[in-house]
């Protein structure tokens, strides 16, 4: 469909040298912003990611509270200079209203609500540098920055994608990757149970691709847990 | 109400049925008319059971997005009526019509199925399709629906011209130029059952939707939405159920649009 397509596998490797089923290098601090119950930052390939959580507290406006479990409000958002390109709005557009919805769903699942009747819980996720995957760096940040906050979580989520460069399945999509994929699925799992929390998906896949991809991003969660309970483990014990 | 509805719907379940006896891979009724709307260049209204959507695409000139200079653009946007359901109120796009809006429209550019080279009219200058979703009578499964009403509406859309700097609407015109066809299948899991097409009652109280959308060889989309989870088994049994009943919603669109 793209006039020049750049090339995204050279003899079996992806331009910044990794092989197809290799994360880039992730790094999560936790406890970076005093205000916040809980925070983290997180670098991820060329990703910097902040997330910060505050409350429970009493939802508000008072008729959105939900008498019976804490409701959970999530932002996520793109800072105007985030991006290589040129610069961007600030404040919601529509692709960020979306991940903001996802975002919370994924956290609904794993937060025990039902502790904080007619709570609310804010979710915080800014994207200082984006460089593809986005989305899925903040999902894990924010996961680390509720676990860090005691807000009690069944499971500590991750998010990572997989794609497609030609036939080739490939794993944690760079920008450059992202833009000229021809497939790009990212997903949440519980790793307690591998339950898939997020899955999205557009592009091209056959089923047995889609399989392989999803092999891969359960494959990548040993690496990406290792990584969010190292940083907890770091400040708190 | 919804305590009283969730009994009667996993009583239902217990018993290894739905609402008017459908089985559980099983959709309700489908009908896919064209040309609902003759003034718009291309229109669709479809009904799944109580569920009414309606469609309309509009071309106009615009300008390309900088990232694709050399084709036109597809900017699919949905309507959550006040009218549709007495939960839907008036104000800004909701997060729900904003997602609903971008998994149908991640499924039709995916598949290819409207040909944004050849809306290219000259530098800086190309064509614009609008697809409108407007929901007119919620009974779950907005997206299967809107995505059969997208591309039924789109497969039978006319082609404007552009003369003398004048947009041509009416008259002796072809069709706009399309490519694949794109369907999809929504599942809701409600308790431990695994449900096609969920009605409003269903959804109401469903734990966890995903939606897969696919063209005659492969995936083109997928989404899975609210809180609920899947298991990878799970995610691959529904990848084949949705190859399974495509096909059939493949040739209701070739049959409402005359192919």
């Amino acid at each position: 469909m793209e006039g020049e397509k750049p090339q995204l596998m050279i003899n079996g490797k992806r331009t910044d040298g990794r092989m197809p089923g290799d994360l880039r290098p992730i790094k999560i601090e936790v406890g970076i912003l005093k205000n916040a119950e809980g925070s983290a930052y997180l670098e991820w390939g060329n990703n910097k990611v902040l997330a910060a959580v505050y409350g429970p507290k009493e939802a508000q406006p008072k008729h959105i509270a939900d008498p019976n479990r804490a409701i959970i409000k999530c932002r996520y958002q793109m800072a105007p200079f985030s991006s290589l390109e040129e610069h961007n709005r600030s404040g919601p557009n529509r692709r960020a209203i979306e991940i903001s919805k996802v975002t919370k769903e994924v956290f609904e699942n794993v937060i025990l609500l039902d502790n904080f009747p007619g709570s609310e819980i804010d979710v915080f996720v800014e994207v200082l540098q984006s460089d593809g995957g986005t989305r899925a760096a903040g999902i894990t940040a924010a996961a680390v920055a509720i676990a860090s906050s005691g807000i009690p979580m069944r499971d500590i989520p991750y998010a990572v994608s997989a794609g497609k460069a030609g036939e080739e399945i490939i794993l944690d999509l760079n920008k450059l990757e992202d833009n000229y994929s021809d497939a790009d699925m990212p997903v949440a799992i519980s790793p307690r149970n591998g339950e898939i929390l997020l899955l999205q998906m557009d592009g091209s896949l056959t089923k047995e691709q889609c399989e392989k991809a999803m092999q891969l991003i359960i494959k990548a969660g040993e690496t990406i847990t290792k990584v969010q309970r190292a940083a907890l483990e770091t400040r708190y014990l | 109400m919804i305590a009283e509805n969730e009994e009667y719907i996993l009583e239902l379940l217990g018993k290894g049925v739905r609402e008017h006896d459908r089985d559980r891979m099983q959709y309700r009724d489908i009908k896919i008319q064209t040309g609902t709307i003759p003034h718009a260049e291309g229109s669709a209204m479809v009904d799944i059971g109580n569920t009414k959507v309606l469609v309309g695409v509009k071309l106009d000139i615009g300008t390309p997005l900088k990232d694709k200079p050399d084709e036109g653009a597809l900017v699919t946007s949905a309507e959550l009526l006040p009218l549709a359901n007495a939960e839907y109120e008036t104000g800004p796009p909701s997060p729900e019509s904003i997602e609903f809006a971008r998994v149908v429209d991640r499924g039709i550019r995916a598949a290819g199925v409207v040909d944004t080279d050849a809306l290219f009219i000259e530098k800086d200058k190309v064509w614009t399709a609008y697809v409108d979703i407007y929901v007119l009578n919620y009974d779950g499964n907005l997206f299967d629906a809107g995505t059969l009403a997208s591309v039924s509406a789109l497969l039978s859309a006319r082609m404007p011209k552009y003369e003398d700097e004048k947009v041509i609407r009416e008259g002796n015109l072809g069709k706009l130029k399309t490519g694949g066809i794109v369907t999809s299948c929504t599942f809701a899991k409600v308790g431990k059952n695994i449900l096609l097409d969920p009605n409003a009652n269903e959804e109401r109280i469903m734990a966890g939707r995903l939606t897969i959308a696919n063209d005659e060889s492969v995936l083109r989309a997928m989404q899975k939405g609210e809180s609920g989870s899947f298991s990878y088994k799970e995610l691959t049994e529904l990848v084949d159920a949705t190859f399974d009943n495509s096909k059939r919603l493949r040739d209701m669109i070739k049959g409402a649009v005359g192919d």
